[in-house]
């Protein structure tokens, strides 16, 4: 199951790459897999940009626009000129939250 | 929060830690239940800290949770028999993915719990348990580089964890994909449900209060029909589409819901007539709530991506509007037609 085909940022520079497959580990949608002890992007379609994968690389090989995939985020982005979140900011105090 | 789920307490270099049980009682599972349905739920929290489950020592493993007690419970329920210790982030009482994706359960929170609990005090080795989940907040390295402790990604769900711990801290492929099965999307359906209910009430009454006025107090037999199909439209897009999500066609959540809400007045159609404006109306705006009630699911899914969403909004979220708004009107103008 994927969204739409073939949106997404992820990017892998396999000079940085070391092989060694923290990114493989996280992804939640097995997108990476490593060949000839490199990571390579294998099912783009299902990346979902959650971003662990870059989050989790320690030479800084990836990149990914990572963000969340909710309309009513990217919706509410849109109106007040802000960074796409949740609508959960529960930092505003907890009823005040989705 | 009466903290039923505390059993006991055990005594670490530390200082005493609160031992919780494993087996949720009614009142766990009457809090579940409410959060699902929009209940306190942005409030069901659990105090940050050291947990112990079972008689931990200072061999066991620590699995790092987020404080939402929802979470905590997943976790607890699976730990029977398990001696283990649990390390509770502050997430605001938000969930794994959700707070990592918000930066909440995060590597600096991971350190600065460690330190907090003094958690090197507790245990011999170092390392902690992180569900993978909590991967998109987490950089492993630095959690290493900070507080001395290794990360290890646990499986995705915590029914997994036995198996996990068993093999030596070995997650097979399986465990790190995050399914989508049919019964947790069931779970998220009142919660979409309530919220496309704000949009579906005030339209519905104001449908009918305008039928009312155009076509006389005669004419209340038909209004069941000026309202149910835009309610029911509500409904596909909240309740249908997220229930049978991966048997409809395409992979747009738009045309899911648009799909579904063509049918769905086709039916309609066959059996009520209302005039061309009317029907033309209904064709118009039915679809387009069911898609965007269908869109809002993204949200709530674990496998959509900002930049499919952004696509899907980009391509469609225009003619979409065009079309509830122009239905409307139609509908509207054929109140006053006959």
């Amino acid at each position: 199951m994927s969204c739409t085909k073939s949106t997404a940022s992820l990017k892998i520079n396999s000079e940085r790459c070391a092989g060694c497959g923290m990114c493989r580990s996280v992804c939640p949608h097995a997108v990476i897999a490593i060949e000839n002890n490199k990571a390579v992007v294998r099912r783009l379609d299902s990346c979902m940009e959650c971003g662990a994968c870059r989050m989790n690389c320690p030479f800084g090989a990836i990149d990914v626009k990572a963000g969340v995939g909710c309309a009513s985020a990217i919706f509410r982005g849109m109106i007040t000129g802000r960074q796409p979140t949740c609508g959960c900011s529960c930092d505003s105090g907890p009823e005040a939250c989705c | 929060m009466t903290e039923t789920f505390i059993m006991g307490e055990a005594s670490t270099a530390a200082g005493p830690i609160p031992i919780v049980g494993t087996r949720l009682r009614a009142a766990d599972h009457l809090g579940t239940v409410s959060v699902r349905l929009g209940f306190r739920r942005m409030n069901y929290r659990v105090t940050p800290g050291l947990y112990a489950v079972g008689h931990p020592d200072g061999d066991s493993p620590v699995l790092v949770s987020a404080n939402y007690k929802l979470s905590f419970d997943a976790l607890r329920k699976e730990l029977q028999g398990i001696d283990a210790w649990i390390l509770v982030l502050d997430t605001k009482g938000v969930n794994v993915w959700c707070s990592a994706g918000k930066g909440t359960f995060s590597d600096k929170e991971i350190v600065k719990r460690i330190r907090a609990t003094q958690l090197a005090d507790v245990v011999r080795h170092r390392t902690v348990i992180v569900p993978q989940l909590g991967a998109p907040g987490v950089a492993a390295h630095k959690v290493r580089e900070h507080a001395g402790f290794k990360v290890e990604y646990g499986p995705v769900r915590a029914r997994d964890l036995r198996a996990y711990l068993k093999s030596g801290m070995r997650a097979t492929p399986d465990m790190r994909r995050v399914h989508f099965p049919l019964v947790e999307r069931l779970k998220l359906i009142p919660m979409e449900v309530r919220y496309a209910m704000k949009f579906a009430v005030p339209l519905a009454i104001g449908l009918g209060v305008i039928f009312m006025m155009a076509r006389g107090p005669a004419a209340w037999r038909d209004l069941p029909w000026q309202i149910l199909p835009a309610l029911a439209a509500f409904i596909i897009g909240a309740a249908v589409v997220p229930a049978l999500l991966p048997w409809i066609p395409f992979r747009s959540f738009i045309m899911k819901g648009a799909a579904l809400g063509i049918i769905w007045t086709g039916a309609i159609l066959a059996v009520y007539g209302g005039g061309w404006l009317w029907t033309l109306g209904n064709l118009l705006l039915i679809p387009a709530i069911a898609a965007f009630f269908s869109l809002t699911f993204t949200g709530s899914t674990t496998y959509t991506s900002p930049s499919g969403v952004n696509e899907e909004i980009r391509l469609y979220a225009r003619p979409m509007g065009i079309s509830a708004v122009g239905g409307l009107v139609l509908i509207i103008i054929s109140f006053f037609a006959n």
